[in-house]
């Protein structure tokens, strides 16, 4: 018989239509699965009551293990069980190779770009492994709650860009689940404290786990988060942490600094241990073979101070990247393990002027929030009352125009899902083809935004330049993953693509890219408006041009012409140069030069119509 | 006419009330739908009604409507642990014929 759950009042679910949803904080270290049962939404724990899984995946010939086994077994079979494989997602083999000497697999390249791990069971890509991971959490949720999942809510860093979420889905498919919706992690740790219910406010997500630290800053608007701005270090975490006790314990003990793996290992281990009893005792005693001494809270903050600083720094960073001051911010989450450690959250509540909300454990609060937003999706929620949580475009997406600039077509923060056209023609006379360059990001030099696709619309039929109305569809659906078409609409001939983007973005870059952008403005606008000038100025010289071709040697006397020819030349080299007020001018003086001719053109063209006709003929 | 709860039903309805933060105690009911003709209702309950029956068992509050006391009438709910599934069970005695899942029930 079937397990009843306590509903809300008045919303209990009509038998065999309860529908099962789960959050998934698929991590780089650990991952989580998490439900709402009986009004309360708690992460699943597997048989022997962990709620934990480490995303660490150990590949046997004829089975594969998922989770702490695997983990343990890293420094005995490191080719075939693969660690951190998040890191990984969406990016190219050329990246991962970047990413660091030191990593044990086999890379091989793949028919895509993908990288695939070389393991006994053959090649493995990123999105296999992780959907690996995926599936053990789906068992684990169907034993659970009793039945069939109806969907997930899978979470994602804020700064993963579209080839990393793509990934993510695949990945989810791959393990055989739906995909209600990928949520940005910040925003899934704000829904866990029910921070979607307010009305409006700034948000800022501390998110300190084992390797990374991400700070993000968040606008609430009508129920709608949009992600002002993201920053941290992909280098700083609780390991950073043990690193730093062990070291001490080194020092202190008169070890010698180069120690085999093993005893680094179980060096590490008693750091951790310290670090973890620090939390709650003042002083802690530390062993290591026959050496022991204590270890005073006091000189663990002392040791770590340095790394929080820098993670403070980040937050500073990313406030003022925000276009907001410190105070304006109205609450702060923790997210993470290591938002555990006394002295983090001290640090974090001085910066910000207020208490930090730590009640969620760090560790599970991306999971839970997710986990809340999956049972309104898989519309479980029937009061009505409840707003659909919205996402946004983390970086505007547009494509390239004459001159190299890139036009937004949807802008940056537009909530998802989202569907926006804008009209384009053809730059020259007869031109039956046009290329649809997509790309993401804030600059307006295409050379410092992100191309994510390239396609062609063929088949435009011969019209003047500037004839030819072309619409081009973005479309971006609820997992802020783009479609585009482009159609001419005339003839009707179209094309489109769904943008799979060449993977291949290197860490951060997304901030970066954000970050830049903000830097960059001034200078941006001054490169866009030089290259403004530019096609206004090339466009003018070929029209010139081509009147002179057609009626120079009729209309014009030798002065006249050689006038012409003189302004023409000033401005081919003036165009040369960056000098984009002269451009102009020259642009300006070009046209004031030719009006005469222009005049004369239009007369003899209206005369050559007239002629031979009389008004009756005309007028019809 | 009685309702009641196990110790382990009690607890848990402790645990889900105080995770919520509120809440006067929880409904059983009955709806006429499903497969087999009836199905059980497990809510909170934040207000009762005036015309609600109130039972207490281990401390807790078994609120209930008087029509469905008439179906429910010596029902014993359970909290039980099925491998990873937990959840909440009617020992109903006056139940004649179940669906294969147990959701709904005719009497």
């Amino acid at each position: 018989m079937a397990l009843l759950q306590i509903a809300e009042p008045g919303q209990s679910p009509q038998p065999h239509q309860r529908r099962l949803a789960v959050g998934i904080d698929l991590g780089t270290t650990n991952s989580l699965v998490a439900a709402l049962r009986s009004g309360r939404s708690e992460p699943l724990p597997d048989a022997q009551g962990r709620v934990i899984l480490p995303s660490a995946v150990r590949y046997h010939a004829d089975h594969i293990d998922v989770g702490q086994v695997a983990r343990d077994a890293a420094s005995s079979d490191p080719l075939n069980t693969v660690l951190s494989v998040k890191r990984f997602m969406g990016r190219g083999l050329a990246d991962v190779k970047q990413l660091g000497e030191q990593l044990p697999y086999r890379f091989v390249g793949g028919e895509s770009h993908m990288p695939f791990i070389d393991t006994v069971q053959g090649p493995k890509s990123p999105v296999e492994v992780s959907a690996d991971i995926l599936k053990v959490l789906r068992q684990r949720a169907e034993e659970t709650l009793g039945g069939e999942l109806v969907g997930a809510v899978i979470t994602v860093p804020a700064y993963f860009d579209d080839a990393q979420r793509q990934a993510t889905k695949d990945a989810a498919r791959l393990a055989g689940l739906n995909v209600l919706r990928l949520l940005n992690e910040p925003t899934a740790a704000a829904v866990a404290y029910g921070l979607d219910q307010n009305a409006e406010g700034l948000v800022a997500i501390y998110d300190l786990g084992g390797g990374t630290f991400d700070i993000s800053i968040l606008r609430l608007t009508g129920g709608v988060f949009e992600v002002l701005a993201t920053g941290g270090d992909s280098a700083l975490g609780g390991d950073d942490f043990d690193h730093a006790i062990a070291s001490w314990m080194v020092e202190q003990a008169g070890l010698s600094s180069d120690l085999d793996p093993g005893a680094q290992r179980q060096l590490l281990q008693a750091a951790c241990a310290a670090k973890e009893a620090l939390t709650d005792a003042d002083s802690v005693t530390v062993a290591y073979g026959n050496w022991s001494a204590e270890l005073t809270r006091a000189a663990f903050d002392a040791l770590i101070e340095p790394m929080i600083a820098r993670s403070l720094k980040a937050c500073r960073r990313a406030v003022r990247d925000s276009g907001v001051e410190l105070e304006e911010v109205g609450a702060v989450v923790m997210v993470g393990g290591s938002t555990r450690v006394p002295r983090v959250r001290e640090a974090v509540g001085a910066l910000f002027g207020r208490t930090p909300l730590t009640e969620i454990d760090p560790d599970q609060v991306v999971a839970i929030g997710a986990a809340i937003q999956a049972d309104t999706l898989a519309g479980n929620r029937r009061d009505g009352g409840e707003l659909l949580l919205l996402d946004v475009i983390p970086l505007s997406l547009g494509l390239e125009t004459m001159g190299g600039l890139m036009e937004k077509v949807i802008p940056r923060n537009t909530t998802i899902p989202v569907a926006r056209a804008q009209e384009f023609t053809t730059y020259k006379d007869g031109q039956s083809a046009m290329m649809i360059h997509v790309l993401q990001g804030e600059r307006e030099l295409i050379s410092d935004c992100r191309s994510l696709a390239r396609f062609e619309l063929r088949g435009i039929p011969a019209m003047v330049a500037g004839a030819a109305k072309i619409r081009v569809t973005f479309q971006v659906d609820a997992d802020g993953l783009l479609s585009v078409s482009a159609r001419e609409l005339g003839s009707g001939v179209e094309s489109s693509i769904q943008v799979k983007p060449s993977y291949g973005l290197t860490d951060g870059e997304i901030a970066r890219m954000l970050k830049d952008s903000f830097e960059h403005a001034g200078f941006d606008k001054v490169a866009r408006q030089l290259r403004e000038h530019q096609v206004d100025a090339e466009r003018l010289l070929e029209a010139v041009q081509g009147a002179l071709d057609a009626d120079g040697d009729r209309l014009l006397d030798a002065e006249e012409r050689l006038a012409i020819e003189q302004q023409m030349q000033d401005l081919r080299d003036l165009m040369s140069g960056t000098d984009g007020v002269a451009i102009e001018q020259q642009t300006k003086r070009l046209s004031q030069v030719t009006d005469a001719f222009a005049a004369r053109r239009l007369d003899s063209t209206v005369k050559a119509a007239l002629a031979g006709r009389n008004l009756n003929e005309i007028e019809e | 006419m009685a309702i009641s709860m196990t110790e382990a039903a009690a607890k848990h309805v402790r645990r889900s009330l105080d995770g919520r933060g509120k809440g006067e105690g929880i409904r059983l009911g009955v709806r006429t739908t499903g497969c087999s003709g009836l199905a059980y209702v497990l809510e909170f309950v934040d207000q009762p009604d005036s015309e609600d029956l109130v039972f207490e068992s281990h401390g807790e509050k078994v609120i209930i409507d008087p029509k469905s006391l008439a179906y429910l009438d010596g029902t014993e709910l359970d909290f039980v642990k099925e491998g990873l599934n937990e959840g909440f069970k009617f020992n109903n005695p006056n139940v004649r014929g179940e669906c294969g899942c147990g959701e709904s029930f005719n009497v």
